[in-house]
Formats: structure tokens, sequence, C-alpha cells
């Protein structure tokens, strides 16, 4: 019965989206209020019918309704409870469930907190949001309904694949589709501008929270994918440049590209086109994310669709969208009015230059995606195109953006003085030439660019927080007066600052594991130890233990330094019972140094056991430095100026508030 | 319905790498230097039967079998490059992670180039434009500048 309502609602609010969609545009285009309101009651109405048909099918998940053939595919009655919950967007039908249930989120939330939005802006913002709206329900209805039951009723389920069975994992989808899906308020805006033909510092202003939000549940998202494959594939790797990880990472550089965009039209009314076409571009993006993900078409490892009648359907809304928005943009374009000229060195040529780098990665890794695909169909030839090609491109692209980055926030608008900037920042480069130096002191070995990426770090690091001393006059002026700037400095002034120094706070990271990390492999007895980055760790033997789902082998490894005992790890070798699967769990000892990472094999024999080390150090400042980029864009976010719903009210307030620059 | 069912999960766990343990203790070479030059090699080598994943990170069956044969003809006495030749020859470009500068992938390996370049005479045509459009008054002259300040200072209140 309440599958059946959940079934209900999700037709209704099929039907909802379609008046969401005709009768608001309509309104704005012959200027009738009534009809342009009826876009918000709309936008909560479809929100409320969908968050029935998710609880319906969360619900059958949670009591292990095993009749819907989608809880019967992808859960079982053994399953933990909070694997029974995230089951339900750990396949393609529920997923999609979540798609547009995040979609509706979005537009619920023009439709509440919109409210200082020129009326016409947000009736064709609701439409068009509809209509995206619109195109996933129909093909969840036509071909991929979670609601479809089964007779006779099997007695149990399938399971879960085990290695979804996670923490990190249950928590990765809805992060990356807040951030996927949030990206179509930018399309939506850019849309409703077009069609109105009206974009401005204004409508600027008004798409940055919202890019600025889903930016932020990307960074989450991607990041939790990457900490997830980082202990539970077992090989210590965090980032492989996998097509599904690309389909993730486009997007997000796009956005990130288009949330610097956003702020010179906001503040200087240029890059107008640019940035309309930039949020067309990250939408676009994020649905060929779904579409390469969905549809099955780059066999990965986390593609389950493989009916190709929904990759047709779903390349069909992609092109739909993708087409129709940048042919709106081809013929609106041109009429709108380029303003604000500005010498190359200045803060707007600096967001260039991040636009620049960043959409020139976007599009390297787009086509280092799709190139295996396109020479395929074309002469047949199969090549691949992996981590060594995205690395030998990625990188040469990312260093001058990182040289460049502390520069942009210390350069004035219209014309920078680039000496000045320098001059501020002679102590971040100290900094970071120290850095070097010590990192090549402390390790003989690895490769030679690893100081310099250390260096490169702390650069960006010591150069965010030297913003930060410049602009409360750190060590020019008394103490109070520094605590009087540090208090009334704009919140998205820390925001900038704090998220730039996560990208460094990540590319220390980054360089230092990638260049340092080290490896053991052997075959351990009970009672032999081994050593690796300054610990001892001693094999005490196997001990078998039961879990909810699976039975497992647990190693015994007591970990030690300079002979006083730290901890023991006990890596294991899982043997789930649905589906039956084995999985490995590693041991991981955390320090502020780096990991110790215990993986272990197969059974060699006479009670010995392969096992796997590895150190891999500074490894957590990836995540960390992700988190840090979510707090600043958090504290961005929370700035008065662009705090969704209160632009109107913050501009009386501003002169009182804004800090003597 | 069950079919695809089936099919679906089957794919799963096919797809879906487990329990990864790939490079077994064994097939370590005595040699420090020559493993050193194997695992790199390795690094840049498919694992032709799964997806996306370098024979170094694979624990599948094929996969072990190409380290194992990596490492013979390293120990064999051949370089980098005549091991990568020899699997080339033998599995085609498929095999190789990096794939190789030539006329098909000319497209791809020019990416960044080629999108740096048009970027720089999109820039480029813009401010030509846009000097076009509004000639360039000359710069104030360091007098001027001092006489502008002082207004701006005398006249504007706290900003």
């Amino acid at each position: 019965m309440i599958v059946e309502l959940g079934h209900f609602a999700l037709v209704l609010a099929f039907l909802v989206a379609l008046v969401q969609m005709i009768l608001p545009m309509w309104g704005a285009r012959i200027g009738d209020v009534r009809l342009m309101g009826v876009g918000a009651p709309a936008a909560l109405a479809q929100f409320g019918l969908l968050i029935i048909a998710f609880s319906a099918l969360m619900h059958a998940y949670v009591v292990s309704d095993f009749s819907v053939a989608n809880v019967y595919a992808n859960s079982h009655s053994t399953k933990p409870l909070i694997y029974r919950i995230s089951g339900v967007w750990g396949n393609h039908e529920g997923s999609m469930l979540l798609w547009v249930l995040i979609l509706a989120l979005f537009g619920a939330a023009v439709a509440a907190f919109g409210t200082n939005l020129p009326e016409t802006l947000r009736a064709n913002v609701l439409a068009v949001q509809a209509s995206i709206a619109l195109a996933f329900l129909l093909f969840i209805l036509l071909t991929s309904n979670p609601f479809e039951r089964l007779d006779p009723v099997p007695a149990d389920g399938r399971g879960l694949n085990p290695i979804l069975q996670d923490p990190a994992l249950a928590f990765h989808p809805p992060f990356l589709y807040a951030g996927y899906v949030g990206f179509s308020m930018a399309y939506s805006f850019a849309i409703a501008g077009l069609i109105e033909g009206r974009t401005d510092a204004a409508w600027a202003r008004w798409v940055r929270p919202w890019t600025l939000a889903a930016w932020m549940f990307l960074t989450v998202g991607i990041a939790m994918g990457s900490w997830w494959a980082y202990y539970e594939l077992g090989w210590g790797g965090w980032w492989f440049w996998d097509p599904v990880e690309n389909a993730s990472f486009m997007p997000w550089l796009a956005g990130t590209a288009l949330l610097h965009s956003a702020v010179v039209m906001e503040k200087r009314e240029a890059l107008k086109v640019w940035t309309i076409l930039l949020a067309i571009l990250t939408f676009s993006l994020s649905l060929m994310g779904a579409f390469l993900v969905r549809s099955g078409v780059l066999s990965s490892v986390h593609a389950f669709a493989v009916d190709p009648k929904r990759g047709v359907f779903i390349l069909a809304i992609m092109l739909l969208f993708i087409g129709g928005g940048l042919m709106l943009y081809a013929a609106r374009a041109p009429s709108l009015r380029q303003g604000g000229l500005f010498a190359p060195l200045s803060r707007e040529g600096g967001l260039v230059l991040n636009n620049v780098l960043l959409t020139t990665a976007t599009g390297t890794v787009l086509v280092g995606t799709l190139y295996p695909l396109a020479l395929e169909s074309i002469n047949g030839a199969k090549i691949s195109v992996g981590a060594p090609y995205f690395n030998a491109t990625f990188v040469p692209l990312m260093v001058p953006l990182l040289l460049a980055l502390p520069f942009g926030p210390l350069l004035g608008w219209k014309r920078g003085d680039v000496a000045a900037a320098m001059q501020r920042l002679m102590i971040a480069g100290l900094l970071a030439i120290v850095a070097a130096v010590v990192a090549l002191a402390i390790v003989q070995r690895g490769p030679w660019l690893a100081p310099f990426a250390i260096a490169l770090g702390v650069w960006v690091v010591a150069g965010a927080l030297s913003e930060l001393a410049f602009r409360v006059k750190a060590g020019n002026a008394d103490r109070a007066e520094v605590f009087r700037r540090l208090r009334h400095l704009p919140r998205s002034v820390y925001g900038t600052a704090i998220a730039h120094a996560g990208v460094g706070v990540m590319v220390i990271g980054i360089a230092a594991t990638s260049a340092w990390q080290s490896e053991t492999i052997l075959t351990m007895r009970p009672g032999q130890t081994v050593q690796i980055a300054g610990y001892d760790v001693a094999f005490t033997g196997v001990a078998p233990a039961e879990g909810p789902n699976y039975r497992e082998v647990i190693g015994l490894m007591q970990v030690s330094r300079g002979g006083s005992r730290i901890t023991e790890l006990s890596p294991s070798k899982r043997q789930y019972n649905a589906p039956p699967q084995a999985t490995s769990e590693a041991g991981i000892l955390n320090a502020l140094a780096g990991d110790l990472y215990v993986v272990l094999g197969d059974e060699a024999g006479d009670g010995a056991w392969s096992v796997r080390l590895y150190f891999n150090p500074l490894v957590r400042l990836i995540w960390i430095g992700a988190v840090i980029m979510f707090i600043g864009g958090a504290c961005s976010l929370s700035d008065r100026r662009l705090r969704v719903g209160a632009p109107r009210r913050a501009r009386r307030r501003l002169p009182a508030a804004a800090p003597a620059e | 319905m069950h079919a695809l069912i089936r099919t679906v999960l089957l794919l799963l766990t096919l797809a879906l790498p487990g329990a990864a343990f790939a490079v077994q203790p064994d097939e370590v070479l005595k040699d420090p230097a020559l493993e050193a030059r194997a695992r790199a090699l390795s690094a840049d080598l498919r694992c032709l039967v799964c997806q996306n994943q370098s024979i170094d990170d694979s624990d599948a069956p094929l996969a072990k079998d190409l380290r194992l044969l990596v490492r013979e003809r390293l120990v064999a006495g051949d370089s980098d490059a005549e091991v990568t030749t020899f699997l080339v020859a033998r599995y085609g470009e498929f095999v190789l992670l990096r794939p190789p500068f030539g006329a098909h992938t000319l497209l791809l390996w020019l990416t960044p180039l080629l999108l740096l370049t048009l970027a720089a005479a999109g820039i480029g045509w813009r401010l030509l434009a846009a000097r076009r459009r509004a000639p360039t008054s000359a710069p104030l002259s360091p007098e001027e500048q001092r006489r502008l300040e002082g207004l701006l200072k005398a006249t504007s209140p706290k900003d």
C-alpha cells in the first residue's frame, strides 16, 4: 500500500512539474502575476510529493519488503539498518529518485527563500527547474521505476555489494548529487536570464550562493568518495582518474571557475557572456556525468545501469538541455552588453587566468575521458587513457594556477599593483622556500619535483594567510585596531582565505603522499616483525570473527615504535553472505606524520600470510584540505551579502558593515 | 526482469574490485632496482580485463600474468622500452595507460595547448576590440595623480 502511494506521489509530482513548467513561464511572458504565482506553491508541492515517494521507497527498504523488485535486488534482511537506508540510493532506480528529490529541494528553496527575486525571474527560474525535473521524472517512470512489484514474493533479497556497505559511501551519493543537481540552479538562472535578456550584477549576486552551496556539497562528496577508495579498495590510492571520478571532477572544476567568474560579474559587470556560458556548461557537465555513470557507456567500477534503453533516454535528456541551453545562448548572448574594462594585471585579470586554467583543465579531462570512446567509434582503434595521461596534462595546468593564486585576492580591481602584492607575499615566499629546503633535508629519496610541490602548497596556505594579515594591518596597527578589523572583515573575505588555504593543505598532502609513500610486500609468519617508516610491525597470527552479515579473518598486528607499543592493527579479509563476496579491510594507524596502512593478503601455508604494508606520509591532509575548503565555502555563504534571501536588507546595511580598505 | 537483475549483480561482482591485493610477495624480484623498474612499468600498463586499473593495482589473474611477464623480460635484460614494445606487439596499444603520441592521439595530447591558445586568442581579441571601442586617454601624470588623490581623500567619507 505504502509502495503504491509512493508510486502515485511520483506520478503526481510529474504532473505538478508539468504545471510548474508551463504556467509561470507563460505568466512571465504575458505579464500575468497570478500565473507567475503558481510557480512557488507548485515547487513546494512537487518537493512534498517527492518526499512522500522517497520515504515510501525508504520504508520498503527499512522493513525489507522484498515484494518490491528494487528492494529485492539491492537489500537483504541481515543488512544493518544504516545500509538498508543507504541501499535506497545504492542502485540505479533509487539514485535517480534521490536525484529528482534534490532537484525539487533546490526548486523549493527558490520558492521559499527567493522572495526578493524579481517576479519574472523567479517564475522563469522555477519553470526551467521544473523542466529538468519533468525530464528526469519521465525517465524514472518510463525506464527506471523503483516501485515495481514482484510476484511471487522472494524470501530474501540479493543484498548490496559489500564494498558499498560503508559509512563514507552511505553519504557519498547524497552529497555528490546535491552538488551535481545544485548546479542546475546556475543553469536555471542562466536560462531565465537569457529568456528575459537581463543579466547584470544583481543576477550574479543571486546565482552565487546557489553555486557556492552546490560547489561545497560536490567538494565534500568527491572527497568522501576518494577517502572511501583510499581505505576500502585496499591499495592506498586516493584518486584513480577513473571515468566516473572524472565525471564528478569536471563539474567541480567548471563550478570552481564559475564561482570565480561570477565574482567578476557581480563586482564589475564584466565577463557576463562568459559567466552565463560557464553556468550552462557546468550543469551540462553534471548532466553528462549522470549520463556517463547511469548509461554504463564507460565500463567502469560504478556503472550499474546496463539497459541501453536508459542510456539513450538520458542521452536525449542531456542533448535537449545542453543543446537547448547553448542555442538560446547563441541567440541571446550577442545582445548582452559587456561592461567594465580592466588591465591584465588586476583582480579581474587574475580571475580570468583562473578561469582559463580551470576550463582548460576541465576540457582536458573531458577529452581524455571521452577520447577512447570517440576514437573507437571512428576507426575502431582501442586505446586506453589512464592516470599517466591525466597526471601529465593536469599537473602542468595546476602549477601556474597555484603560483598565481595568492596574488589574486591581493590585487586591486581594474588595475592591480603587482609590486605591492609581491611585497605583501614576501613572507609567504620565504616560508615556501624554507619548506622546500626542509623537505629536501628530511627526505633524500623521491622525485626532485616533490620539494617544489610542497613549497607550492605552503605558498598557497601562507599566501591566503598573508591576505588576511594585510587586510587587518597586522604589524602595522596597534592590537586594538587589528582586532577591530578582524571582527569587521566581511565573512566572504575569511571564506576566500580559508578555502584557498584548504587548496594549499590539499596540495601538500598530495605531494607528500605521491612522492614519499613507502611500501613493503612480504610473507609473514606469526612472530615475525617487519620495519616500515620507523614502525615495527609484529604479526602475531590470525583470528576468526563474525559480523552482522559477514565472517572474517583478522590479522593481528602489534605496532610499536622505538620499543614502546603503540597500538594493534587488525586488517581483515571478509566474506559477506549476500551477495557472497570477499572484501579486504585495511588496518590503518593514523598519526600526524602519516598513515600506517596494513592489508592482509592470502594464506601462504604453515600459518604464514602475505601482508602488504604502506606508509602514506601526510595523506590525511588531502581530505582535511577538502574539509577546510568546505568550511571556507560555508563561511562565505554566511556572509550577509551572499545570504540567500538577504541581499536587499544587506545592501542597506552595507556601508556600516564594510571595513575601510 | 530476473535475468536483468542477475546480469546487474554479475556485473557488480565482476566490476567492483573486492579484496585488492595486487603484487604478491613471491612475485617481487630480488634485485630492488629491477623491481622498482617493474613497478614503474606496471603502473603504466592496463589490466586488460579490468576497468581502468593498472596491472600494478589489480588482483585479476591476467594482471598477475602480465606482472610476471614484465619481470621475466626485465630479468632477461630487456630495457623498459623493449618491454613496452613487446607488450604492445602482443596486446595492442590498449595495454598502455599512457597513450603513445601519434597521428591518432594528436588531438588528445594537444588538447591543453589548443584550449590555452584558444583562450589566449579570445582574450586578445576582446582586449583589442575593447581598445578600439574605447580610445584610452593618456595616463595621469604623477602631479595629476597626487592632486586626484588629494581630492578623493578630501571628499570621500569613510571608504
